[in-house]
This record gives C-alpha cells, sequence and structure tokens, in this order.
C-alpha cells in the first residue's frame, strides 16, 4: 500500500520480530479481554431478590440508611438488628434523606454521560427526576423533606481545561420551583456586594425553617461558609475555610471539612463551628475525610471514608468509629 | 546540511508527477500515534468521573497541580530533545517516553484512593508526552524527504487525530459494558498502551539502519555533546521562526476559551460540551493532510499565517450577531483549520532549516516556546476575561492577534531555502 516506502520497512521487519509482534498483540488483547470480562462479571448486579419488607425512611432510632457500595442502591443500617442488610430503592451514586423524602443522585452511563437526581417518597418510589448535567457530589434534603439540594462536579465549563467547576441546584418541594444553578444568587463578601465569574457553591445545608441556609462558597482559590435565605435570595459570607457544612438538628453548629494542609494526600479534618459563639473545634477523627457530614443526633457525626461509613462524637471527644463497611452517604431515619 | 535526505533507506521513490506516497517511518510512527492516543484519551476522558465516582474524591484540589505540570513539560521536552540529539538516540529516547505514559496506567490502577500517587501517576503521562514528542517529529522529519514533509505532517496528525477521537469512545464503551469498572479502562488503556511501544519497538527504524542514517548526518557536525540546549538559535532563520512563533502564541486565547463562549452565546446544556472539541477535532482531521499538501506547495510559511488568520475570523465570528448554529459550525471549522494549517506545518516549516544532529532539540525548544506562549495568552485572557468581561477580553485578543500576524508576516522568513529548490525542479516536470 505505499510502495517501496513500505517495502523496505518490511523488508527489515524479520519474520522473527513479526511474530513477536503478533504474539504480543494476541497476549495484550487476550489480557485486556479477560479483565475486562472479570470486571464486567464483578460489577453485575446481584439477581433481585422479590419479597422481603420494602426498605422505607422509618426506622428504630439509632439506625441510618446508606449507599450500598456493591449493589449501588439504598441500605438500611438498624444496631438492634444483625444479619444481612436490607437494600432496595434505585441505583444512587449519592444519596440523602430526611423527613418523608429521599434524594438519589444517579449516573447512567453512556455517550455523552447523563445523571438525574430523583426525589423519592417514604417507601423509595419515584416522584420526580430531574436530568442533570455533570458528576454527583453532595446531596441534602432539609428535616422537613421539603427543601432539597445537590452539587455536581461539571467538567470543561471553565476556561481551564482540567480544572472543575461545580453547579448546586435547588428544590423547593412545596412549591416544585427549582434553581438549577444558585450561582446568581447575590453574595455579600466581608460586607460587600461581590461580583465575579469564578463563584462556585456547593454543600448545602438547610436550616429547620427550610429558610434560611448554608453552604460553601469559593472564589478566587478561597472558600467561605456563607448563609443564605431563601425568601430574600441572598447570601453572605460568615468566615473563610470552610467545605461542605452540615447544619446540627438543634440549629446551632455546623459540622464541616476544613483545609489544614497543603498535601493533597491529607488536606481536610473534620471540624465544628458553634454559630452563636463562632468558635471551632476538631473532631477526633484525625483521618482527612471528603464528605459532607450527617448529623444522626445532637451528638454525633457520621460520614463515608474510604468504603465505609464512620461515626464520631461532634465535641472533639472520643475516637472514630467504624459503623457500617460497604456503605457511603449516611442519612438519619425517622 | 540536507544530508539526512540523502540515501535514506526507506526514502519515497523519486517522484514520478501524480501522487507521491508518504513513507513507511511515517505510516509507523502515525500508527503507533494513533495507538497511543486512544490509550491515554481513554483515561483523560473517565478520569473526572473516576475520581468523583469511583472514589469520591473533590477534584477541585487537581486544577492547581496541573499548571505545575505544564512548566515541568515544558522543561522535560527541552531535556528530550537533548537526548535524543546526543548520538541519534530518537526512536530510543521516544520510546521511554511512550513507556512512561503507558505506565503511568498501571500506576492509577494501584494507587487506589491515594491522590498523591495519582498525582504522581498523572505526572507520569504528561512526563512521558513531554519526552517523545520532539524525539518522534525530529525522525518524521529525518525520514521524509523536505519538500514532502507537510504532507508527512499532515498524514501524521490525522492519524494522531483518529486516536484522539476513537479513545473516550472506547473509554465510554466499556465504562457501559463493565457496569462502571474503572480499573477496567485503566488495565486496557494500559494494554493498548504497551502495544503502541511494541509498535514503535517493531515497525520504526532505529537501531541498525534508521539510527545510522541519523548518526550519519549527525557525525559530519559538531558533536551535540558539546553543545548546549540553545545550540539551534545560532541560525537565523530559525531565530525568526521561534520570534513569530512566540509571537503568536502569546495572543491565541486557547480553544477552552472559545469552547466557553460558544457555550454562553447558545446556552449549550453541559452535556453537550465535551463534544465541541470533538467538532474541532473532527476538522483538524480532515483538513490535516489537504493542509499539509498546500504547505509543500506553496511553501509552509502561508499556510502558517493563513491558519493564525482563521482563528482570528473565528474571534470575529464570536463577536458578531450572525445567527448561532452558524457560529458554532464556522468557527468549529475555523478551529480545525487553525490546528491543521499550524500544527504539522510548523515543525514541517522549522525541521529543515535545522542540522540532523540538532533537529529534535530545534523542535524542542519552538514546541517549548509555543506552548509557554500560549499559557501566557491563557492566563492574560483570564485576567482581561474577569476584569472587563469576555466580550472587551475578545476584541483585545483579535486587535493583538492582528498586531501579532502582522509582525509574524514581517519575521517568518520568506521562502526556506529548502523549498525553494525542489519545487521549482516540480514544477519543471
Amino acid at each position: 500500500m505505499t510502495g517501496n516506502g513500505h517495502g523496505t520497512v518490511t523488508g527489515r521487519l524479520t519474520r522473527g520480530r513479526l511474530w513477536a509482534l503478533v504474539l504480543a498483540v494476541v497476549l495484550l488483547c487476550g489480557g485486556a479481554t479477560a479483565y475486562t470480562l472479570r470486571a464486567a462479571d464483578r460489577t453485575a448486579l446481584p439477581v433481585e431478590t422479590p419479597g422481603g419488607p420494602a426498605l422505607t425512611l422509618e426506622g428504630p432510632a439509632g439506625g441510618f440508611l446508606f449507599r450500598d457500595t456493591v449493589t449501588g442502591r439504598v441500605g438500611r443500617h438498624d444496631p438492634g438488628a444483625p444479619g444481612p442488610r436490607a437494600v432496595g430503592g434505585p441505583r444512587c451514586d449519592r444519596f440523602h434523606a430526611a423527613g418523608p423524602t429521599a434524594l438519589c443522585l444517579q449516573r447512567r452511563p453512556g455517550v455523552p454521560t447523563r445523571s438525574y437526581a430523583i426525589v423519592l417518597d417514604r417507601r423509595l418510589r419515584e416522584l420526580r427526576r430531574i436530568a442533570l448535567p455533570g458528576i454527583p457530589n453532595r446531596a441534602r434534603v432539609s428535616a422537613s423533606g421539603q427543601m432539597l439540594s445537590w452539587t455536581m462536579f461539571a467538567t470543561g465549563d471553565s476556561y481551564a481545561t482540567s480544572a472543575f467547576s461545580t453547579r448546586t441546584s435547588i428544590l423547593d418541594l412545596r412549591t416544585g420551583y427549582l434553581v438549577k444553578n444558585m450561582e446568581q444568587i447575590p453574595l455579600t463578601l466581608h460586607g460587600r456586594r461581590y461580583h465575579a465569574p469564578d463563584v462556585n457553591y456547593w454543600g448545602v445545608t438547610f436550616a429547620r425553617d427550610d429558610n434560611r441556609f448554608y453552604a460553601t462558597v469559593a472564589t478566587k482559590g478561597r472558600t467561605y461558609l456563607v448563609e443564605g435565605d431563601m425568601r430574600r435570595w441572598s447570601a453572605r459570607t460568615l468566615r473563610g475555610n470552610v467545605e461542605c457544612p452540615s447544619l446540627s438538628p438543634d440549629d446551632t453548629r455546623i459540622a464541616f471539612k476544613k483545609k489544614v494542609s497543603d498535601d493533597p494526600k491529607a488536606p481536610w479534618r473534620l471540624h465544628v463551628l458553634d454559630l452563636r459563639t463562632l468558635r471551632e473545634h476538631a473532631v477526633a477523627e484525625e483521618r482527612s475525610i471528603d464528605d459532607q457530614a450527617a448529623w444522626t443526633d445532637d451528638r454525633t457525626l457520621a460520614y463515608g471514608h474510604e468504603g465505609s461509613v464512620w461515626t464520631v462524637p461532634a465535641d472533639g471527644t472520643g475516637t472514630p468509629r467504624r459503623s457500617v463497611s460497604g456503605a457511603t452517604s449516611p442519612a438519619v431515619l425517622r | 546540511m540536507y544530508l539526512a535526505t540523502t540515501g535514506r533507506p526507506d526514502a519515497p521513490p523519486p517522484r514520478t508527477g501524480a501522487r507521491r506516497r508518504v513513507g513507511g517511518t511515517v505510516l509507523a510512527l502515525g500508527t503507533v500515534s494513533l495507538v497511543t492516543d486512544i490509550s491515554s484519551e481513554m483515561v483523560t476522558a473517565v478520569l473526572p468521573l473516576y475520581l468523583v465516582l469511583g472514589l469520591g474524591l473533590s477534584p477541585l484540589q487537581f486544577g492547581f497541580l496541573d499548571g505545575l505540570f505544564n512548566g515541568a513539560t515544558a522543561l522535560v521536552r527541552l531535556l528530550g530533545g537533548h537526548a535524543a540529539d546526543r548520538g541519534g538516540r530518537h526512536k530510543r529516547v521516544a520510546g521511554i517516553g511512550y513507556a512512561l505514559s503507558a505506565c503511568s496506567r498501571l500506576g492509577l490502577l494501584l494507587a487506589g484512593g491515594a491522590t498523591g500517587w495519582i498525582a504522581a501517576a498523572l505526572a507520569g503521562d504528561r512526563l512521558g508526552k513531554g519526552i517523545r514528542t520532539a524525539p518522534r517529529d525530529a525522525l518524521i522529519t529525518l525520514s521524509s524527504p523536505p519538500e514532502d514533509l507537510g504532507r508527512a505532517f499532515g498524514v501524521h496528525r490525522a492519524m494522531d487525530t483518529t486516536g484522539a477521537l476513537l479513545g473516550p469512545l472506547a473509554a465510554f464503551a466499556l465504562l457501559w459494558a463493565t457496569a462502571d469498572a474503572y480499573d477496567a479502562v485503566f488495565v486496557v488503556s494500559f494494554c493498548v498502551g504497551v502495544l503502541g511501544v511494541l509498535l514503535l519497538a517493531v515497525l520504526v527504524p532505529g537501531g541498525a539502519a534508521g539510527a545510522a542514517t541519523v548518526r550519519g548526518a549527525a557525525g559530519r557536525e559538531p558533536r551535540p555533546r558539546t553543545a548546549t540546549l540553545l545550540a539551534p538559535l545560532r541560525s537565523a532563520p530559525y531565530r525568526r521562526i521561534l520570534g513569530a512563533t512566540a509571537l503568536l502564541g502569546a495572543v491565541t486565547v486557547g480553544d477552552a476559551f472559545v469552547y466557553l463562549l460558544l457555550q454562553r452565546r447558545l446556552d449549550l446544556a453541559v452535556t453537550w460540551f465535551p463534544f465541541l472539541p470533538l467538532g474541532a477535532a473532527a476538522g483538524y482531521l480532515l483538513l490535516a493532510v489537504p493542509a499539509g499538501r498546500l504547505a509543500d506547495r506553496i511553501g509552509r510559511r502561508r499556510p502558517f499565517l493563513y491558519g493564525h488568520g482563521a482563528i482570528l475570523l473565528a474571534y470575529a465570528l464570536l463577536l458578531s450577531p450572525g445567527p448561532d448554529l452558524l457560529v458554532l459550525g464556522v468557527v468549529l471549522g475555523l478551529l480545525g483549520v487553525f490546528y491543521a494549517a499550524t500544527d504539522g506545518v510548523l515543525m514541517a516549516l522549522t525541521g529543515p532549516l535545522l542540522p540532523a544532529g540538532r533537529r529534535a532539540s530545534g523542535l524542542a525548544l519552538v514546541q517549548t516556546v509555543q506552548a509557554l506562549a500560549r499559557l501566557l495568552a491563557a492566563t492574560g485572557f483570564g485576567a482581561a476575561w474577569t476584569v472587563w468581561g469576555p466580550s472587551t477580553a475578545l476584541v483585545l485578543a483579535a486587535a493583538g492577534l492582528s498586531a501579532a500576524l502582522g509582525g509574524a508576516r514581517f519575521l517568518l522568513p520568506e521562502d526556506p531555502p529548502v523549498e525553494g529548490h525542489p519545487s521549482t525542479e516540480r514544477h519543471s516536470s
């Protein structure tokens, strides 16, 4: 096909080298195929067993729901009833639930990849489905179950090609009103109205009145805790270096991840901030946690780390404890 | 000076008039690049998903590391070119680069959730790319007659881009088939990458015959061992090309900004955002060979300027009130023209000006200067965008590019001597 030029190349290609190449190609293709088949086998979902009690959002105190890492579906941890875990509902990549509502963020493979936020009722049946761009990251439901928020990572919509940006949405179930991307909310930074194209919000958490909320805003490489107001649709920064806030059930404290090191291996420590005194303390978890913590009660935090859900006292005492393995995205049972 | 082009073992037959063929080495290098690009684009396409969903990390911290790597790669590129020139070890140095990138996939697989190791694996991939690019481009120039270089680079870049288009498709198909087994993507990418290294080892002449050409040519000149990294700067036409490249690079805004402007204008769903680069790549793929042939016929200087003219036109269109879909299509097409008329053509323009023994380091220097100038442009444009908004920033960029084009027209050597001689010969035949 290339006349002389090609002829001399093949001329230099001894028969032995050609066979070695063919053999290598066969081995590489075989290896790649075998690995892929094994991986497909491993990730194949177990056949569903119909019957058994349907999973609901109600349960005994002390228990919680989570995302089962094996099936990707919703699991229930019930400290009083050991045994095989109950698993149900749709496959999710992030999950949260409160009151009568659950929120499931789901990514569907394909070209292009599609993601959905799925609102579920107390029996984990689908109520509403919203198509989303990006990769699911944080999900949160207010205590009443009426206010929902989620954060997606969007790649490529920033000018530095490999940088990520976030898109945070808020859905009010009472009115059905959806804020697709909250980055247009009027923001007051250090007491002044702030305008910049690079603001990114993530990790919303709602107060009990379903109006006040807290979130992280990042701009110019710094992160801040913002307090927002749904009715007035405005936000103001409270302090710096707060990511993924999570409001305690009594609305007095915020658990958050604080950046404590530039070492990419361990950038964060879980902290708790008292909103009245604005004093913060670290909790006993010394590893770097990259999650939006959940309060199982007014004294305890739950969070995902390396495929398990852990709990630790919120006041800085005690030690972290592994509650459920093979689980992420903890949410308290009502 | 052009010893490398005489007596090559794989030289295409003398021109008989109509269609000439691209040398076997160029096709072999094109195949290696195609396979390697499939391997690397597979990983690039799934990496964000893997970090966020597979590992549960917040990847905002990776953006920072990226800028750091870009600086490091520039240096590594120069070292790669220099190492290749020493004793004509182009194939071996390129091979090390390809192998390093392939092994970085295993690094990703073994890193698990350890962000430090993930960053190291990504850095390994970049380093490999930095090391191999200049030796590979030097091999292309050394194995093609100078009058056919434009087309040779066109063919190589078209094959390279084909791989880049196939990679994400392969990766998403794998994720779909395995229900999100990211490790399977890394393993397959590793196997494909190793295949690329093997193809290079077996198909590309180096060692005995190939290197003899390069060494023979290098041997008659002062050994690059004694030369510094900046030795090619002694040639005046080369310096002028370098100056023009830096000048144009420093006002070329970067396609990421163009995509962002298109997305804002059309209010495009973010889901479709990844398809904008694919559109430009498809244009590049289709136009790379014709642009290279044109460069062989009319000289490489003009297509290089026309290519930057195309991007100037794209800026103007982005500022114009034309119908959105038309603007989208034409701007993506113009980006394709830009790459087709500038990327390989610049190498074809520069290569013949360099003695064979300094080709890799000379090409590396041009590529590095271009990359750094573009980095500067992106930073500056980003700042202008933040301060004055996108429209003003774009007007400034267009004005800067117009001025730079005027300067580059003056700077670029009129007709590199290498093209004068063969092209007159061709016209007379």
